[in-house]
């Protein structure tokens, strides 16, 4: 832990260090306020936790990062979001080679009704990532492996998506997430439906796929946030209350929402 | 006592046993027994129906049986024993006695039958009086019985609700009986259309031209396939050609591209194009349709175009039916989760990739469901075929040429004076018996279809 703590110290000096960094951002439901001026920094290799309890804005901070806030009419942000230190709400970001790039997971497994195969080849088809059916291949397997779902569907992959078990269904989801070589993860509770050997297997991925992308993961579960992450942001009613490493903040909040929350006063 | 004064006197009496048996079950209240099984009105209710059911039932025979009761009656009279034997001039003699002795009609026309209508006003009271006294016997019966049942812990309310039930299923079967009413009719002449006509002139011949009198072993211009072939290349291939692409990529705009405010608007003006009579359709596509079309076919070189061609009916039929698989397609694209679209979008998938790659293929069961429906109404649409489609039976897939339809023949055979026993009129009824095999056929599957896609997100 004290070494990641003096890695994020050292990054905080360099501007363009951070994978993604947010600042002053507002997000309103038509003129409701879901997000109160967050600023956060993301960095690579980490896994950075949101908790909070319900409807305290961290699912709807999530899903600006990816601008899946754009598919709901009512929503309106505010702020800057850089990725790369390149402003995602740009006029000429292309929201669909962000989303390439901002991968996602949702609180329930959502596999397409289609073959285990054709789910994870389904982005790298429209992206055009593979030149012909061997490559394709091989970026479905590679990504099966790195999910851990390879030796368990190896030798059915054309049955259908929606036959796995609900575990099985969500490392579908992010080896689907993965195949079109994100940069950034963001994981959306996504193991607030799986029973707790699921959870267990996800949290491990979690673990391996840490080294090569930025995760972010939503969670109502602080042992859960805890167990993954390096990083923890604290959501209270649409603000940023604390954040910091996640050691820090379990086991030295500095604001009393924090405490209250991580003892269990309320949430 | 005419039937509609028996009737009143039934309900009048019901209302009164309802007083009766609710104050009968009041009574039955009292510190020792504070409460009683059913409230005081079920036993109301039930002292009511005990009341009036059985002479309804009673009402509703006689109202068939009466008439031939009181002319048995006047006839075995030795007054009417002169009148003529013919039987059509026997029964217009009769049923004009009765018309003047029951007070609709004024005037005599028939010979002989003045003496008849003393007859009829004799046996008429008598039988008047037979029923008036047969109905309030019903009514003190049944509403005696029901008094005596009536008792602190007599389950009134169950008894009520099982005469509820029978009444529900009774209103329900009306609907499965006529049904199975006209398929039988349609069944029966069918039947006897095909003691006439050879099934297989009628099924595989090509020449539709039917005669008036049948030549066994000859070609009696009974051969159907023409009409199929019509009814098929209208309804099935033009009007979908035209229904398919323009309700699809509405469903779809409506479901994924437009503003809650602009689909708020759609949607009702989608439904009036549903609810727009089909005869409206039919001279829209006979008075606007048609000779433009038939214009079109002249300059590109169709020089025998007909004004009243196939593709006009299939074109208007089309966009009658387009609404319908809109909102097949609607329903379906709705149905696909929420969570199916955010997953494709969030891996960086564009609007119409989702569409094209995730939401139509699950929605495809219940579009083809909806399609199969819309072919199913198309093939049974009559007056646009009737109006823009014309009469002339050729086999042809020249969409600018004149063609007939099954729906379109049916009205041509039955229109006009027509034996009921004729090849005509029985043929009709075979096209009708095909006709409603094919769309009975294409509704199961549709159905199962749907159903089976709807489990599938359940």
């Amino acid at each position: 832990m004290a070494e990641q703590n003096s890695q994020s110290d050292t990054s905080d000096d360099g501007t363009d260090a951070h994978k993604i960094t947010a600042r002053n951002v507002n997000v309103f439901y038509d003129d409701k306020q879901a997000i109160d001026d967050v600023s956060i920094d993301v960095d690579m290799e980490n896994v950075t936790a949101f908790i909070g309890p319900s409807g305290c804005g961290k699912s709807t901070f999530l899903r600006t990062i990816n601008r899946m806030n754009d598919t709901i009419p009512s929503a309106r942000v505010e702020g800057e979001i850089k990725l790369d230190g390149k402003d995602i709400y740009d006029p000429s970001m292309d929201v669909v080679q962000l989303r390439a790039r901002v991968g996602m997971v949702f609180q329930k497994p959502n596999p397409f009704p289609k073959s285990i195969y054709d789910n994870i080849a389904y982005g790298p088809n429209i992206h055009g990532l593979a030149a012909n059916k061997a490559e394709l291949d091989i970026i479905v397997e590679r990504s099966l492996q790195r999910a851990g779902l390879w030796n368990e569907v190896k030798d059915r992959l054309s049955d259908s998506g929606t036959a796995l078990s609900g575990g099985q269904q969500q490392r579908l989801c992010i080896a689907r997430a993965i195949a079109v070589d994100p940069e950034v993860i963001l994981m959306d509770e996504p193991c607030s439906a799986l029973d707790p050997i699921a959870t267990a297997k996800i949290e491990e991925l979690i673990h391996e796929l840490r080294g090569k992308y930025a995760i972010i993961i939503v969670t109502h579960n602080m042992q859960q946030a805890a167990r993954v992450s390096q990083r923890t942001a604290f959501f209270h009613l649409g603000n940023l209350v604390e954040f910091g490493v996640t050691s820090d903040i379990f086991t030295n909040p500095q604001k009393t929402r924090t405490q209250d929350y991580i003892t269990g006063r309320y949430g | 006592m005419t039937i509609n004064e028996l009737l009143f006197l039934v309900f009048a009496f019901g209302l009164i046993a309802w007083f009766v048996g609710r104050a009968r079950a009041a009574s039955f209240i009292s510190s020792e027994t504070p409460i009683i099984n059913s409230l005081p009105n079920y036993h109301g209710w039930f002292a009511t129906l005990w009341a009036i059911v059985p002479p309804i039932l009673f009402l509703i025979v006689w109202i068939n049986i009466s008439p031939a009761l009181i002319t048995n009656m006047v006839l075995a009279n030795p007054d009417a024993a002169s009148i003529t034997a013919d039987s059509f001039s026997r029964s217009a003699i009769l049923s004009e006695a009765r018309a003047v002795a029951n007070g609709s009609s004024q005037a005599l026309f028939q010979e002989g039958s003045e003496k008849l209508v003393p007859l009829y006003k004799a046996a008429q009271s008598y039988y008047d009086s037979i029923a008036f006294a047969a109905t309030l016997l019903l009514i003190f019966a049944g509403g005696t019985y029901a008094y005596t049942r009536l008792k602190p812990d007599f389950r009134a309310r169950t008894n009520v609700e099982k005469v509820v039930m029978f009444a529900l299923l009774l209103a329900s079967l009306i609907a499965v009986l006529t049904t199975v009413g006209i398929v039988a009719s349609l069944v029966f002449e069918a039947y006897r259309f095909v003691t006439l006509v050879s099934p297989f002139e009628f099924l595989f011949g090509t020449n539709w031209n039917p005669r008036d009198t049948i030549v066994a072993g000859e070609d009696n211009g009974y051969g159907a396939i023409p009409l199929f072939w019509g009814t098929i290349f209208i309804g099935a291939i033009i009007a979908m050609i035209v229904a398919i692409p323009f309700g699809l990529m509405s469903a779809i705009f409506l479901t994924q591209y437009s503003t809650p405010m602009f689909r708020s608007w759609m949607k009702p003006i989608l439904e009036i194009l549903a609810g727009v009579p089909t005869v409206v359709y039919g001279y829209f596509a006979a008075l606007t349709v048609a000779p433009a079309v038939r214009d079109f076919a002249v300059m590109i070189g169709f020089s025998n175009a007909a004004s009243d061609n196939a593709m006009a009916a299939g074109v208007v039929m089309g966009i009658m039916i387009i609404p319908l698989v809109a909102s097949m397609a609607d329903d379906s694209i709705a149905a696909v989760p929420g969570a199916m679209r955010d997953g494709s979008l969030a891996m960086g998938a564009t609007k119409s990739e989702t569409i094209k790659h995730i939401l139509l293929p699950a929605a495809l069961p219940g579009v083809v469901g909806g399609i199969l429906l819309a072919v199913s109404r198309a093939i049974g649409e009559t007056m646009i075929v009737v109006m823009a489609a014309g009469y002339a039976a050729n086999l042809t897939a020249n969409p600018f040429a004149s063609i007939t339809t099954v729906t379109v023949q049916i009205v041509a055979l039955l229109t006009g004076d027509q034996d009921f026993g004729s090849p005509h009129t029985l043929a009709a009824f075979a096209l009708g018996l095909v006709l409603f095999i094919v769309t009975l056929l294409l509704n199961l599957v549709a159905l199962h279809i749907v159903k089976k896609y709807r489990e599938a997100y359940e």
